[in-house]
Order: structure tokens, then C-alpha cells, then sequence
């Protein structure tokens, strides 16, 4: 009874037979769950990157600049394009309210993504792979992408980042 | 036993329905943070109502400045004021009347209740004032103003004392009672109080040094460090939902149908597992964060092995085994499910709760683990799928529980009749069959891709533009009326509550009870061989069959995704 203390030996009394297979199964899929996580880890291709490195905004900034100027080949609504080789580093900046620059990726190649923010923490929502990640000032993380189609992506902010969150919007073009 | 105390039986008044006897003293505390608890829901309600009518983009009621204004109204006055105080409410009640024991100190038990009302009032403040629009989260280093913080930390150290007034009574109860078990309601509600402690000690670690970055005192706070801190808040305060909603299960049990669980040593591991395994749950807001490593993603977010999920389906068997069970002894056992078609499905507290048991578990639970799984996260992080997940677990489970438990709490701690009682019946039906639509809507939305906290889903005034699939289109209309539905549900509950505390008719005695509490069920004839609960055990494998293909279509749509390490 929940409300009254327990009858007399409430402690030695055995475990319906339905309670014990039920606790049974569940305690296995528990830890089945939690193996495939790491079973995941060493068999699959989609898993959350850990590398990261200690930046500023100040340095990030820096960095996104320089790597803009070396591979840029346009400019979309004021904000720039640049298509650099495959396996190449990428810098990609967030701030209140815009992600710079656009990036020109070729499908089936590898591509290590720097992303860091210079104010507030921002939301990197990849669509519509639906593939979404966080960004935070400094903190530069690092994360191996290779795109496995092509066409147009939307980069939306998924993180509350001020008033400005819902222009916050970027692109990456994934080339055959 | 005798009150230890000369003359103290003054303070005690006895229930002439159940026959506890009851400290009026901490029936006044409880009484007073129940209130704040229904005024703090009632405030979530009317902003999820205009939350709805803004993320309904046909409507979008609300400018972009007030959105998220109140959007942080909505989370804090929901997910945190309503239920804590409601949890306090709990604690002081449950610490003596359910125990028939005193309060071991009204002045703390004060003290600590009206920090709480000072902390909540600071934090509506400055939220409706516009100078705290960081939403419920308030990641650093967006900045509020520092009497934001100021209201969160006396909030949690109001909360604190009361929690440290339940341990005393505990204690008093134990000089009184040596030897004896505390019932498992009490129980836990302890393992909640355990909870908590450590959920608030994380808070007071955070908002401590936010609040003097806030005045300027210190000049930066790291946002990983925030944001990890801050979890050890954000989340285990919903554990501490969870350990209480879970003992209102089995209040609600009892009360319904005279349930008992067939085995309390199972339940009270199971609590003990809680108390062990949840709170570095924490950890699964940080699956796609940057710096922190696999292992420690892995290990803390699987709840220690998801030790605190089998837990929980350890309570999934026990509370409707203990409905079964004291269903059959009555007579209804024909089958696998008379028991539960002859149930009282007339009152409202048993609808209720068979509802919050089904959302919470069948929406919250397997949709939670999905989202805390360390590869999934990356298909649901930030997107509409979190809120529709703890829509399905806080609000179809946690608050629907402690609604279907008001309807006992207004006759016997309030001690009045309860207003228009013939509605109550369709408000857990109303309310949970919208909040359950809102949740899968939401969940579905999210997986569409749709942002979370977002104002305006075609990106006006953003230097491109992108078009959700259109068949969003028509989930947007099913939240639509799953929120509108829930709302409907909710408001009547609150009217319900408001004028019978107020207004109603006081209650007399037994005579008075609207609400059935069943008679205990005759005892078993004979030892029960072999299966105790057939129906139900045929409903927990319905449940993990649901749970596996669940997770299994999560990670085949994890695999169609881009490569990425």
C-alpha cells in the first residue's frame, strides 16, 4: 500500500515469475543500447566528432579571413563563396545573425570543418540532411564532413543566438 | 505513537476521510506552494497558447521581441516553477500526514516558501520586462539582467530549505517509528528530495558566479563550462519529476483501485536505481558539443549503463501490474485485459493516470532515449523533436499525474468540494489526447529538420531562404490542434482548482467526497503460482517491441545522413 508502511516481510518475498522475465529483458536491452553506441562508434560513419581547439574570436576571425581570400570565387547577398580542394580545412564563422562564408564542396570527398562563433553559442543545423551540431565562441570544433549528395544545403541556426536568430541563415553547395 | 512534544497535539487535526492526522501547520505551507504551483501553470498555459499561435505560422500571432520573451516565460513557469512547487507542496504533505508525523519546522519551512515566491516573482519580472530574453537555458555569454539570476538562486534556495525541512521530518518520523519502513509514496518522494539536493546544488554552482558576471564582478564565464553546469540543473530537475510523478503513480494507484505493488522491494530498487543512475543524464545535452570526449558522452549519457531507463520500466511493470492484480482480486479475470476494461475509467485521477503512464512511456521515454543516444542526437539536437520529446515525458507525464492527483488533493488537503465535478472526467482526456497529438507532431517536426526556438521558419530577412518539405504543412495543423486541445484541457483544470480553493463549497466529511477511493481488494484465496499480471506483461512487451524498432529506425535514418567524424 503506498501509503501505509509495508506489511511484515515485505523484503523476503519472492518476484512474480511475469516481473522477473520482464526485468530480465529489460535490464538486456538496457545494456544492448548501450553497447551499440559503442559498437557504432567503430562500424558507422555518422558519429559526433570530439576534436577541438581552444581559439578567440579574435583569432578565429583571422583564420575564417585568411581562408576566404584564398579560395573565394564569388559573392551571394553580400556574403561571400569560396570552393576550396577537397580534403582541404574549412573555416566556417558564426556571429549575430549570419553564417560566412558559403562553401563549394565536391560530393564523395572529405572536407575537415573548423567551426566557431564569435559572439554567442549558434546552432549548426545542416538541411535537409537534418545533421545539427553546436557552435560556441571559443572553441574551434573540428568536424570531418563528407558529403555523401549533392545539391543545396541550408546551414539554419538552431540555437537561440538574440533577436536576430531566425535570419541566421548560410548555404553549402555540394558539387557532383 | 505519542507527539514526543508537550501540548503539540494542538497542531494536528484528524482527516475524517482517511484517518491521518495532519500538522496544520504543514498542511498551511503545502496549501501555499500548491497555489504558487497552479498560478505558475496557469501562467505556461496562456504563453504555450500563444507559443502555438506563433510557431502555427498561419497565425503568428506574436512579434519576433515578445516570441522569445515568451518563450522564456513559458519554459521556466512550466518546466520549472510549477512543477517544484508543486513537488514542494508534496514533500511537506507527504513528510507528515502520509507519515502522521509533525512538521519538524513551519519557521524554515516558511522561510524557505517565500524565497521561493521572492525568486519567482523577480524572474516573471524581469522576463515581462524585457530584460531577460536568454530563454529558460540563458546560455552565457547572452546576458540577462542580474535580478534574473538573483530570483533563480533564492528560488533554489528557498527550494533547498524545504527539501532539508522533509529530511528533518523524516527524521522526527524515524525517532518516532523505530524500525519501520516508510511507505513507498514517502519513499519516493525521498528519492526525488535526493535528487534534488544534488540538481540544486549544480544550479547554485552556475547562476552563482552568472549572477556576479551579470553585475560585472567577474568578467567572463566560459560557455561550455555554462552550459555543462547548467545541465547538472536543467536536466536532473526533471528527474526529480520523474521520482515524483512516479510516486504519484502509485499514490494514484492505491487510490483508484486499491493497487499495491506486488513487490515492493522491486519498486524501491527501482528508486534507488534513480537516485544512483539518472542525474548524469545531464551530460546528453552535449552529445554534438564540441570538447568533451565519447567515452564521457557515452558512459554519462546512457544514464550508467541506462541503468535509470530499465528503472523506469521497472515501474512501467510495476504500477499497472499493481492495478491488474487488485483488479483480479475483485473478480475481473477473465482474459488478458477485463481487469482493465472494468477499470474506473469514470474517474478522472485514474484516467489520468493511465494516460500520463502511456504518454510518458510510450512518447517521453522511447522518443528520450533517442534523443540521448550519442549518434542519434545529431538527427535531433535542437530541433522540434526535443520539446516534442519532453512534452510527451514532463507535460503528458509529470503534469498530468499531478493533475489527476489535485482531484484528491482539493477535498482532503484543501478540505473543499471540488467545482463543476462533472467535467473532470473528460479533462485528463482532453488534455492528454493533446498533448499527446503536440508531442508526435512536434517530434515529427523535428525530424523534418524544424528548428526549435525559432520565430520565423522562412528565414524573412536572412540573406537566403529554405523551404521545409511541405508535408510539414500538415503536422503544423496537428500541433495546432494538439496544443489548442491541451490548452482547452489545461484551463478548465485551472478553473476547476481556482474556484473550488476559492470559491467552492467546504467540505464536511465523507459525505462530501465526489471522488471515489476505492476499497482495499479482498485478499488472494491461495499462493499465486506462476504469472501475477498476464495483461500487463502482454502491454511491457508491446512497449520494448515499440522502444527496439524505434531506436532501429532512428539509426537507419542516422545512416543515410553525411559522413562525419
Amino acid at each position: 500500500m503506498a501509503i501505509l508502511p509495508p506489511s511484515e516481510g515485505w523484503f523476503q518475498q519472492k518476484v512474480a515469475k511475469d516481473e522477473k522475465i520482464w526485468m530480465g529483458l529489460a535490464f538486456v536491452v538496457s545494456v544492448f543500447l548501450f553497447f551499440w553506441m559503442i559498437i557504432w562508434h567503430v562500424y558507422a560513419k555518422q558519429n559526433p566528432s570530439f576534436t577541438t581547439y581552444r581559439t578567440t574570436p579574435e583569432e578565429f576571425y583571422a583564420l575564417t579571413e585568411a581562408f576566404i581570400n584564398k579560395y573565394k570565387v564569388g559573392e551571394e547577398n553580400g556574403v561571400p563563396v569560396v570552393k576550396p580542394p577537397p580534403g582541404s580545412d574549412v573555416f566556417l564563422l558564426a556571429r549575430q545573425f549570419r553564417w560566412e562564408p558559403v562553401v563549394i564542396l565536391k560530393k564523395g570527398e572529405e572536407y575537415r570543418f573548423h567551426i566557431s562563433s564569435l559572439d554567442v553559442l549558434h546552432g549548426f543545423s545542416l538541411q535537409p540532411v537534418n545533421m545539427n551540431f553546436m557552435v560556441y565562441p571559443k572553441y574551434d570544433y573540428v568536424l570531418t564532413f563528407r558529403p555523401t549528395s549533392a545539391g543545396e544545403y541550408a546551414i539554419v541556426c538552431n540555437e537561440f543566438c538574440g533577436i536576430g536568430h531566425h535570419m541566421m541563415i548560410g548555404k553549402i553547395i555540394v558539387e557532383e | 505513537m505519542a507527539v514526543a512534544i508537550e501540548g503539540g497535539e494542538k497542531w494536528f487535526r484528524t482527516c475524517d476521510v482517511t484517518g491521518f492526522r495532519v500538522d496544520v501547520r504543514a498542511e498551511k505551507i503545502a496549501k501555499l506552494n500548491a497555489v504558487m504551483a497552479v498560478v505558475s501553470f496557469l501562467i505556461a498555459v496562456i504563453a504555450a497558447l500563444l507559443l502555438v499561435l506563433t510557431r502555427w505560422q498561419l497565425f503568428h500571432v506574436l512579434p519576433v521581441d515578445w516570441y522569445y520573451r515568451v518563450l522564456t516565460l513559458h519554459g521556466l513557469d512550466a518546466l520549472v516553477f510549477w512543477i517544484i512547487f508543486f513537488e514542494l507542496a508534496a514533500l511537506v504533505f507527504g513528510s507528515t500526514a502520509f507519515l502522521n508525523t509533525r512538521m519538524s519546522s513551519p519557521a524554515v519551512g516558511w522561510l524557505g516558501t517565500i524565497l521561493a515566491i521572492v525568486g519567482w516573482l523577480l524572474v516573471n519580472y524581469t522576463i515581462l520586462t524585457g530584460n531577460a530574453d536568454v530563454l529558460m537555458t540563458s546560455y552565457a555569454p547572452l546576458k540577462a539582467h542580474p535580478l534574473f539570476y538573483l530570483g533563480m538562486i533564492l528560488f533554489a534556495v528557498g527550494a533547498l530549505l524545504i527539501v532539508m525541512v522533509f529530511f528533518a521530518n523524516l527524521m522526527i518520523w524515524r525517532r518516532e517509528n523505530p524500525g519501520q519502513s516508510l511507505p513507498l509514496f514517502v519513499y519516493g518522494l525521498m528519492a526525488a528530495a535526493i535528487i534534488a539536493v544534488i540538481t540544486i546544488a549544480s544550479g547554485a554552482i552556475i547562476y552563482i558566479p552568472t549572477f556576479l558576471w551579470s553585475l560585472g564582478i567577474i568578467s567572463d564565464i566560459d560557455p561550455a563550462v555554462y552550459k555543462l553546469v547548467w545541465w547538472g540543473l536543467g536536466h536532473p530537475s526533471q528527474q526529480i519529476n520523474v521520482a515524483a510523478h512516479v510516486s504519484v503513480w502509485y499514490l494514484l494507484a492505491f487510490l483508484t483501485v486499491g493497487g499495491t505493488s506486488i513487490n515492493e522491494k522491486v519498486s524501491r530498487f527501482a528508486f534507488i536505481l534513480y537516485i544512483i543512475a539518472i542525474n548524469v543524464a545531464s551530460a546528453h545535452h552535449l552529445l554534438v558539443d564540441p570538447a568533451v570526449s565519447p567515452v564521457w558522452k557515452v558512459w554519462n549519457t546512457s544514464y550508467v549503463m541506462y541503468l535509470a531507463v530499465f528503472a523506469s520500466m521497472i515501474h512501467a511493470f510495476a504500477v499497472p501490474s499493481a492495478i491488474e492484480v487488485a483488479q483480479r482480486r475483485r473478480g475481473f479475470t477473465k482474459g488478458l485485459f477485463e481487469w482493465l476494461k472494468a477499470a474506473p475509467w469514470g474517474n478522472p485521477a485514474f484516467s489520468g493516470l493511465m494516460l500520463s503512464m502511456i504518454i510518458f512511456g510510450f512518447i517521453g521515454g522511447i522518443t528520450g532515449v533517442v534523443n540521448g543516444m550519442e549518434q542519434t542526437n545529431i538527427i535531433v539536437h535542437n530541433t522540434l523533436s526535443i520539446p516534442g520529446h519532453f512534452k510527451g515525458a514532463v507535460v503528458g507525464g509529470t503534469a498530468l499525474a499531478f493533475m489527476s492527483v489535485t482531484y484528491y488533493l482539493i477535498p482532503l488537503l484543501f478540505r473543499k468540494k471540488i467545482a463543476f465535478y462533472g467535467v473532470s472526467k473528460f479533462v485528463p482526456w482532453l488534455f492528454g489526447i493533446g498533448i499527446a497529438i503536440l508531442a508526435v507532431s512536434m517530434y515529427i517536426l523535428g525530424a523534418f529538420g524544424i528548428p526549435r526556438r525559432h520565430w520565423d521558419i522562412t528565414f524573412s530577412g536572412g540573406p537566403f531562404t529554405y523551404t521545409f518539405n511541405p508535408v510539414t504543412d500538415f503536422f503544423w495543423a496537428l500541433f495546432g490542434i494538439g496544443g489548442l486541445l491541451a490548452v482547452l484541457g489545461a484551463l478548465i483544470w485551472i478553473i476547476q482548482v481556482v474556484v473550488s480553493v476559492f470559491f467552492g463549497q467546504p467540505f464536511r466529511g465523507p459525505q462530501d467526497l465526489q471522488i471515489p477511493i476505492a476499497e482495499p481488494p479482498p485478499a488472494p484465496d491461495k499462493e499465486h503460482e506462476g504469472f501475477a499480471a498476464p495483461g500487463t506483461f502482454a502491454l511491457v512487451l508491446l512497449f520494448i517491441t515499440a522502444f527496439v524498432i524505434f531506436v532501429a529506425l532512428n539509426y537507419g535514418w542516422l545512416s543515410a545522413m553525411w559522413e562525419v567524424k
